[in-house]
């Protein structure tokens, strides 16, 4: 997953209540932390830079110090900074699938419409499709070759994600344990 | 609201057969010349949504204005007088008459508007060429390709002039090579001749041909270019 998406993620997270940082990662690595777990450090590294910029607060403290005994809650700016993310398309570009992924289940967990963020995302994948087919049918040989394979590569990303709209009930189940 | 300059606008359509809402308040607008491409999942009311704006199949509420008139107020005959001279159709198997051979299936719409046969069958060979089928003018459709097929459908449809062409699943049948060329013809086609085109297709290379896209969804449409 982008590092940069990590922030949203762990926000997300906490939309559902207050979470201490140790549970937290536990909610990540389940959720999203297949092949790369997150580390302590980008747990805690990442909690400062949302307290800091007003997305989180401590909600408490547990006796026994420690960075992960914190329990942090989402605050209002931060809610509002999920919503907007998930409201954003991904520049479309190959190999979105984790982040796409992520913010799927995301919605799905806070009960926002994930059937939106296919459509978003579509759309802007057809913006850019359109500026390759545009360009192929002006191109050359090797201009048409060069924007096919992205064009495939797009499709592919779609493909995915109409499969993904198809299954979001199932997901949901899934996504619910 | 009616979006200005539309050619063909739709509100609030439904339809149901029996207990199955086909669709249920969607809309939909188009200009001269645009190409606007219909998405969404299997079963989502695409194909319905484009009969009903073709005035094939009358909705059981809402509003369609084609050029200003409202088509609910037409008779069959005012209606399918529209069909076969302002409209054209593509479908996923072209549907050519298997008798006729395919430049007297091109020919067969002005045939139908009462052109004699020389005249209709020199227009015809001459939308064959823009579809780069003029050489199979003498074979029937049986006897030629998918590919080739569909582009002798293209023509038929484009044949008499329409200033809206309704194409479900076009490329639906042919390989990716056969479904860009016929698509780059098509919207070459339309756009020469300022025809609308009404693009039903669950493929995203093929929307990408569209100048925008609605998604259908449980009978309801989505402009995605209003929402983003
Ligand atoms: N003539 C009909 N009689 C009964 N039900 C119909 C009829 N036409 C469509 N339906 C139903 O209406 C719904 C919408 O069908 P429609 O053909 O418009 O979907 P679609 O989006 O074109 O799907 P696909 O992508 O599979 O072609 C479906 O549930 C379908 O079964
Ligand atoms: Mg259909």
């Amino acid at each position: 997953m982008l590092r940069m998406s990590i922030g949203h993620t762990l926000l997300g997270l906490l939309e559902s209540g207050p979470r201490h940082g140790y549970d937290l990662k536990r909610a990540f690595d389940e959720k999203f932390g297949q092949d790369r777990p997150l580390h302590y450090g980008q747990v805690y590294s990442t909690m400062s830079r949302l307290l800091k910029n007003g997305l989180v607060e401590v909600d408490g403290i547990e006796p026994g110090g420690g960075p992960e005994r914190k329990r942090y809650a989402i605050t209002d700016a931060g809610i509002t900074d999920v919503e907007r993310w998930l409201a954003t398309p991904e520049k479309p570009e190959p190999y979105l699938q984790s982040t796409l992924y992520t913010k799927v289940v995301l919605a799905l967990l806070t009960r926002r419409d994930a059937a939106d963020i296919l459509d978003t995302q579509r759309s802007e994948h057809l913006r850019m499709m359109r500026i390759l087919t545009d360009r192929k049918r002006k191109g050359d040989l090797a201009d048409q070759l060069i924007c096919d394979h992205a064009l495939f590569h797009l499709e592919a990303d779609l493909r995915w994600l109409e499969l993904t709209a198809a299954r979001l009930d199932k997901l949901a189940e899934v996504v619910a344990k | 609201m009616t979006p200005s300059g539309s050619l063909l606008v739709a509100e609030g359509l439904r339809k149901t057969y029996g207990p199955t809402t086909a669709l249920d308040g969607a809309d939909f607008s188009i200009h001269p010349g645009e190409v606007v491409a219909v998405m969404g999942p299997s079963g989502s009311g695409k194909s319905t949504l484009l009969h009903c704006l073709a005035g094939i199949v009358p909705p059981d509420a809402g509003s369609i204005r084609y050029d200003g008139r409202e088509m609910a107020t037409m008779n069959d005959a005012q209606r399918s007088a529209l069909r076969r001279s302002e409209f054209g159709f593509v479908f996923q198997f072209g549907q050519l008459v298997p008798e006729l051979t395919c430049v007297e299936n091109v020919a067969l719409p002005l045939r139908l508007n009462g052109t004699s046969r020389k005249a209709a069958e020199r227009t015809a060979l001459s939308w064959m060429e823009r579809l780069e089928v003029d050489g199979i003018g003498k074979k029937r459709p049986g006897e030629v390709s998918g590919g080739q097929g569909q582009r002798v459908a293209v023509a038929r449809a484009l044949v008499t002039g329409p200033r809206v062409l309704f194409a479900d699943e076009p490329t639906g049948a042919l390989d990716s090579l056969n479904g860009e060329r016929v698509m780059e013809l098509l919207t070459d086609a339309a756009r020469s001749t300022n025809a609308a085109v009404v693009l039903v297709t669950h493929e995203a290379r093929v929307a990408a041909y569209s100048d925008r896209e609605i998604v259908v969804r449980d009978g309801k449409s989505r402009d995605m270019e209003r929402v983003v």
